[in-house]
């Protein structure tokens, strides 16, 4: 028998549903011309570093077929860099390379591919295959991220990143996605990525979710989510409203990644953020999007905003599970 | 945003009221059954003359089927733009006549009638007239002599005599006199039969009408033997030698004399459009009584040319199919490859039969898989590859085709209904997801959108939703209503009552 929750207690806990982001929140405050500025990457980055927001350095763009075989020999000094396309959704299409070994070269997840398997990735980059409605679409080379080893025992094989949740410039939720063996290093939380709820108060963890069940450790690295402190928290949440008023979109999701020497860093912007953010925090977004709203129109400035966010959505009580039930971390 | 939604309720709200106050008022006041009950069949028949115009003036007579063996007509229509018209009164039935002085272009008129089966009965009583023995050469006469004493000795009447002489004549090897006369005559055996037949003295004539078949466009006129047999008129098939009328067979005119008369015209044709429809009994009475004065079921979809109303039979259906999925997007959360591909599947299983296109599909998409997976290792650009997608998956249609057709398993035939270029797109984009997120989300996208496409035929197949939404088309608007509505529902969905089923232990 599949067990379903009553649909008033999701709205007594005030658990955002699709419809509902898409309608009140997506369609009521994101003005349709400011998309292109979240979707296109390149102008996402072009705006941010106009406005001193730290962004991955770009290494260069491929327009067309022909420009791929040059373009990767540029990449000939380079051993790690990241290619991706340029109006890419939901991380399709980000190809990691980490390393070199000879003529080949080393994936995130340690997988080795050559030469023609970088081109034919590009090429279907160019191609439109992993772009929002198929289009024709640009690939952007940058440079890998050298993350911060605070965060390093969190993640397996990939970038752990912070959504934050910025409703009207105000951060909301955030949340730190940890890739696993299981999620094959992406940090997915549907394909089996750890969710950490981080406290937007504190940037201290609050709760950590893998396939809906709270878990405590990380599974692979066996790294505990409880002592999880997340550094250069005032940083990422200034970044996160920053980001905000530049999109001029209303409901943002931001994806911040620390790097080890520049700090917190933009890596994409998302118009349509998911709700698993909810799942990893165990709260409903829709009250605190409601407090939100009343501190976007009481405070004054960007500070205040930020100020007002940390003491209304700062949480005491971590909802981490007894430790009787912490699984043995996996022997390797 | 309170504004939004108010409009979007009023102009909803409106839009369901209208759709449904106009089926109450058709179904109050006109009659129009609501349901699909007794049903007639009811032939919607396109008669097209066509012609090529040479000098002078122009007079075409098109005699007008005379209602026989029970054929009610409920409804006719002329096209005679440019032309004189009148319908004419003339021994042995109506007589349509377009004339005119000159005419420079080849030229198509039309007459459209809707007609219904009544009552089964047979040819009414025709007049006997004098035999005339055919004019003939002596070697003719002499093969038709020995014809006739021959089937003399074998039939016991006329009735016998004449389905024995159309045997002799369909016959693969006919016997030397009938060869001999068929090869002579260079005419079609009815026409040597019925001077046989005149030759020995048998009152006979043919009986032209059509052969009834949906969705026939070219349908040209067939004939019927008719003989005298002393007390009744008999029908013959004049290839098989069946008698009786074929319920099939609707009779345009009988006796002699063409249907069709073009002067100062020539290569003229007479070519018939056909749809069936099912209409049901009640509708098919009011009709018939108020034929002239239907306003409102003239601006329904039977006044459209009876082409058109066979696509628009299927046309209408996919709002339905709209509708179903919308609610399980919406409402349900169910995820499916591509927003309206299960349509398209679902319309594919209307032709193909629900469990046949399903093993169809199922075949298509994984051995398209598999060959998609070849595919990439080629190292292709995008556009390339899916039109190789493309190409294979017509490929495999053919193969499939030619090999249930030689196993004889006709249903499989009907693989050319699925839209390959769909089908392409739909395999492209599920390898690409398997690639990217495992086999598991290509099973739950995959399996998703068959759900929405059976699901959303077996909506289409009730015959109430058929029957509803080509008589009263107007239920669409309401249909329209309602999904503006729920495309401002902002509840959860049924996924949604599942995937955070675990926050309801929270705190």
């Amino acid at each position: 028998m599949i067990r379903l929750v009553a649909p008033a207690t999701l709205r007594r806990l005030g658990i955002l549903g699709m419809n509902s982001r898409n309608i009140a929140y997506i369609g009521a405050n994101n003005p349709r011309r400011n998309y292109q500025l979240v979707d296109n990457k390149l102008l996402t980055k072009k705006a941010a570093l106009e406005r001193g927001i730290v962004v991955p350095e770009l290494y260069g763009v491929i327009d067309y077929q022909f420009q791929i075989d040059h373009m990767l020999e540029q990449l000939q000094g380079r051993d790690a860099f990241v290619i991706k396309p340029v109006q890419g959704s939901g991380g399709k299409g980000i190809l990691v390379i980490v390393s070199r070994d000879g003529e080949h070269f080393v994936k995130s997840s340690g997988g080795v591919i050559d030469y023609r398997d970088l081109r034919r990735h590009t090429s279907n980059i160019l191609a439109g295959l992993h772009s929002l409605g198929g289009r024709n679409d640009f690939a952007m080379i940058e440079a890998l991220i050298d993350f911060n080893p605070a965060l390093g025992e969190y993640s397996y094989e990939g970038v752990p990143d912070i959504r934050v949740i910025v409703f009207r410039g105000v951060p909301v939720m955030a949340m730190m996605r940890c890739a696993t063996h299981a999620s094959d290093g992406k940090a997915n939380l549907h394909q089996g990525a750890v969710g950490v709820g981080i406290d937007i108060g504190n940037g201290h963890s609050i709760a950590a979710v893998q396939h809906g069940s709270l878990v405590t450790h990380h599974p692979d690295t066996g790294a505990c989510f409880k002592s999880l402190r997340l550094p250069d928290w005032d940083a990422i949440l200034d970044l996160a409203a920053s980001c905000a008023e530049m999109t001029g979109l209303g409901y943002l999701g931001a994806d911040i990644v620390l790097d080890r020497l520049r700090g917190p860093m933009l890596l994409e912007l998302n118009a349509r953020p998911g709700l698993a953010i909810q799942v990893a925090n165990q709260e409903g977004l829709i009250h605190r999007l409601k407090v939100a709203e009343e501190i976007a129109n009481t405070a004054p400035d960007h500070d205040a905003r930020i100020r007002m966010a940390r003491e209304q959505f700062h949480r005491p009580e971590p909802v981490f599970p007894a430790p009787e039930t912490v699984p043995a971390p996996a022997a390797d | 945003m309170i504004a939004s939604r108010a409009k979007v309720g009023i102009v909803a709200g409106a839009m369901i009221l209208f759709g449904l106050a106009l089926t109450a008022y058709k179904v109050v006041r006109l009659d129009l059954p609501l349901w699909p009950g007794e049903s007639r069949e009811v032939w919607t028949i396109e008669t097209k003359i066509s012609f090529k115009p040479s000098d002078g003036p122009v007079d075409v007579e098109l005699r007008l089927p005379g209602g026989l063996g029970g054929w009610v007509t409920l409804e006719e229509h002329f096209a005679s733009s440019g032309f004189g018209f009148s319908v004419v009164e003339e021994q042995g039935g109506k007589v349509a006549r377009w004339s005119r002085q000159s005419l420079e272009h080849p030229t198509t008129l039309y007459y459209k009638q809707q007609a219904y089966r009544a009552r089964r009965e047979a040819l009414p009583a025709f007049p006997v007239s004098e035999v005339e023995a055919p004019l003939l050469e002596a070697d003719q006469q002499a093969a038709m002599e020995r014809l006739v004493v021959d089937l003399r000795d074998r039939s016991s009447g006329p009735a016998t005599f004449a389905a024995l002489l159309v045997q002799e004549l369909a016959r693969a090897q006919p016997g030397q006199d009938a060869e001999f006369l068929l090869g002579t005559y260079r005419e079609t055996p009815l026409r040597v039969a019925l001077d046989v037949l005149a030759y020995a003295g048998i009152p006979a004539h043919s009986v032209r009408g059509i052969q009834l078949q949906d969705g026939r466009r070219r349908q040209t006129l067939s004939e019927l033997l008719e003989i005298h047999d002393g007390s009744d008129w008999q029908l013959l098939d004049p290839v098989t030698g069946v008698s009786g009328l074929p319920d099939n067979f609707f009779v345009w005119h009988r006796g002699d004399g063409a249907a069709l008369r073009v002067m100062g015209g020539r290569d003229s044709r007479l070519e018939f459009a056909l749809v069936r429809n099912s209409l049901s009994a009640k509708t098919v009475v009011s009709m018939e009584q108020r034929s002239d004065d239907f306003a409102l079921l003239d601006f329904s979809i039977y006044a459209l040319p009876v082409e058109q109303q066979g696509i628009f039979k299927g046309i209408l259906l996919l709002p339905v199919a709209a509708f179903v999925v919308v609610v399980m997007r919406i409402l349900v959360g169910i995820k499916t490859s591509g927003t309206f591909m299960p349509i398209l599947i679902a319309l594919a299983f209307l032709q193909t039969t629900l469990l046949v296109g399903l093993a169809i599909f199922l075949t298509l998409v994984s051995v398209g898989l598999w060959i998609r997976s070849w595919l990439s290792h080629l190292n292709l650009l995008l556009v390339a590859r899916v039109s190789a997608v493309v190409i294979v998956v017509i490929l495999l249609m053919a193969v499939l085709a030619l090999i249930s057709y030689k196993l004889g398993l006709d249903q499989a035939l009907t693989v050319t209904f699925f839209p390959t270029i769909i089908l392409a797109w739909t395999i492209e984009r599920m390898s690409i997801l398997w690639e990217e997120e495992g086999g598991r989300e290509v099973m739950v996208q995959g399996g998703g959108s068959l759900l929405v496409a059976v699901m959303a035929y077996l909506i289409m197949s009730v015959s109430v939703v058929e029957h509803l939404t080509f008589n009263f088309p107007e239920l669409l608007v309401s249909l329209l209503g309602v999904i503006l509505l729920i495309g401002k529902y902002t509840g959860y969905r049924l996924s949604e009552l599942y995937r955070f089923r675990d926050m309801a232990n929270m705190k």
